[in-house]
């Protein structure tokens, strides 16, 4: 079957095409299915595909638009949303057993306000069970393949939007960000994802893992795209205590005026030097380069407590995921197992947790519970949290020197399936680099800056941003961008191999 | 400090409500033992003069007028439950026989 040549469109270009009346919603909702159906079984990006809600929503957009009425930026053009969000009537199990079949009752804020901007909902991404994970082989419901060479990890743990994006299942996708789970899929599938500033947008309805940490986002192909998103997705939300109250910085105006002239580039010295692979360090210093011949000025810096980042993000996060996953206890919702009328509460608890949860979830519950335990909360957790403060006192004096920082967003390009799962530690290193922005709280991108030439793989350019300065990353980012495609003539995803 | 033995993890595993295996209590307990000893660093910092930070963000505590809204109906609440009774979660016995 020929594919439609719909899906090599942008959201920007969907949404223009059906605002004018060149496409219709549904023509471009049915081209979306019928490339999921013709790949995914390779891909296994999806977990769930919704066919006839898209289908539904999709209709209503065509309608909408025959009825004379306003589109939004994004009316009719299709999304992957990871399963870590809540969809009434839609299942939603975060990559676990323990919620396999699980049908919410209710919409997380994320998902009301797509539906509310008429953002066609094809399906939930697979992904590390519970978002923890670096490679999205902890799902519970089998890996994922990366579409530039399936026999290797789309990152993790948001490796089914990156994949969904990166085979043309879908020209939108969402994601979370706890450690690096939106820029590191971005980064070794060739696509863009942002993890907005903490509290941007609401993680109500969102499946909880390090309540500090996580940060849901936009994963496009391109700047513009994940822009558009992101200003759908943004925003205060009354049911977040943790949500920003705040006007959602300018991020679309940004990527339509992308520029780097007259900027202060960092480059942190930490951010280099023993386990990154030689293709993506020379990937990244070229993109230096080019942010000279743009017009910024490069400055060196020095933050040594990025040092100790990994080590205080797998204290804190598994701290925070033993106490929210506290909630997983067999008796209110979810799996249940052992119930024979003669086990007490506790014991069905642990039979359930047990079959329930995957190792990797096991490992942190754990890790977490060690942490926090009397005698030793001070030296892990306690200290832990003072090297946060150290991260974020470095990134406000590299702030103070210059208005954006640059990094590799991973140390290698994608690895192979199952080479790391059974060494946490060298799994732990794919979040190297993205980890201190999640300490802080900031904002940071990751966008295709070429493949590296030992292995032909995409490498990700990493931009950070101060917090509530969202927009830099996309002035910078649409910059960037124009300026690689220009160099290789199209964009990079084209010399992906077809599926 | 202190390697995590089996035995540590064995407790752990208890207190966390997580029944494993006693392949997993020997697996879990190389694995633990490995990352513990990689993230110990962050005690360097532990005696200087810096305060902890626990979130990115001040928080303030949100309050909201106390006033009856819609909610889920019993139905939807009760939609996922595992097992259920007279528009109740059924949950097995918690207190003991004795």
């Amino acid at each position: 079957m020929t594919d439609s040549p719909i899906i090599k469109l942008t959201a920007a270009e969907i949404a223009a095409r059906i605002a004018s009346g060149a496409l219709t919603a549904v023509e471009v909702t049915e081209a979306h299915l019928a490339r999921i159906e013709a790949v995914d079984e390779k891909v296994h990006a999806f977990l769930h595909i919704d066919r006839e809600g898209a289908l539904a929503q999709a209709r209503a957009v065509d309608e909408k638009r025959e009825r004379g009425e306003t589109l939004g930026p994004l009316a009719g053009v299709p999304l992957a949303l990871k399963d870590i969000f809540t969809t009434a009537g839609i299942p939603t199990t975060v990559g676990s057993k323990i919620l396999e079949g699980w049908i919410p009752p209710y919409d997380a804020t994320l998902t009301r306000r797509l539906k509310e901007a008429d953002v066609v909902i094809l399906g939930k991404t697979n992904m590390d069970e519970f978002a923890m994970g670096s490679s999205t082989e902890n799902s519970a419901y089998g890996p994922t393949g990366n579409p530039w060479d399936l026999t290797r990890i789309p990152g993790g743990s948001g490796g089914g939007s990156s994949a969904a994006l990166a085979s043309y299942e879908a020209p939108l996708a969402i994601g979370t960000d706890t450690g690096g789970s939106i820029r590191q899929p971005a980064a070794v599938t060739g696509t863009v994802g942002v993890k907005p500033t903490y509290g941007a947008v609401s993680r109500y309805g969102m499946v909880a893992f390090s309540s500090s940490l996580d940060q849901g986002g936009p994963c496009a192909r391109t700047v513009l795209d994940a822009a558009l998103l992101h200003e759908v997705i943004a925003g205060h939300d009354p049911l977040d205590s943790t949500s920003i109250d705040a006007p959602v910085p300018p991020v679309v105006e940004a990527a339509r005026n992308g520029s780097v002239e007259g900027m202060r580039v960092g480059v942190v010295r930490q951010f280099r030097g023993e386990g990154y692979q030689a293709g993506v360090v020379q990937r990244f210093d070229e993109s230096v380069r080019l942010l000279k011949e743009l017009g910024a000025e490069i400055v060196e810096l020095d933050c040594p407590s990025f040092d100790l980042a990994l080590s205080a993000y797998y204290l804190i996060a598994p701290s925070e995921c033993s106490s929210n996953l506290a909630r997983f206890d067999g008796l209110r919702y979810g799996l249940r197992v052992g119930d024979d009328g003669t086990r007490s509460a506790e014991d069905v608890t642990s039979l359930t947790r047990e079959e329930g949860f995957g190792d990797e979830v096991k490992r942190r519950i754990m890790l977490g519970t060690y942490a926090l335990s009397s005698g030793y909360y001070d030296a892990y957790y306690g200290s832990a949290q003072k090297v946060r403060t150290l991260i974020k006192q470095d990134f406000e004096r590299a702030f103070e020197q210059v208005d954006v920082i640059v990094s590799p967003t991973t140390p290698t390009t994608a690895f192979p399936i199952g080479e790391r799962a059974d060494d946490p530690m060298a799994m732990y290193l794919a979040d190297l680099c993205t980890i201190p922005t999640n300490l802080a709280g900031n904002a940071a991108m990751s966008l295709p800056c070429g493949l590296a030439p030992e292995d032909g793989l995409p490498v990700g350019l990493q931009i950070i941003a101060p917090a509530m300065k969202d927009e830099r990353l996309y002035r910078v980012g649409a910059a960037v961008e124009a300026a690689f495609v220009a160099r290789w003539g199209h964009p990079l995803l084209e010399e992906a191999p077809s599926l | 400090m202190p390697g995590i033995t089996r035995e540590e993890v064995a407790h752990l595993a208890r207190l966390a409500r997580l029944e494993l295996k006693a392949e997993e209590l020997d697996h879990f307990a190389g694995q633990l033992d490995d990352i513990i000893g990689a993230v110990a660093r962050v005690a360097e910092v532990a005696d200087r003069d810096v305060p902890p930070t626990s979130h990115p963000l001040p928080l303030t505590n949100v309050m909201r007028a106390d006033e009856v809204r819609p909610s889920l109906t019993s139905e939807q609440a009760l939609s996922c439950a595992p097992a259920q009774e007279q528009q109740r979660f059924k949950v097995p016995q918690i207190l003991g026989e004795d």
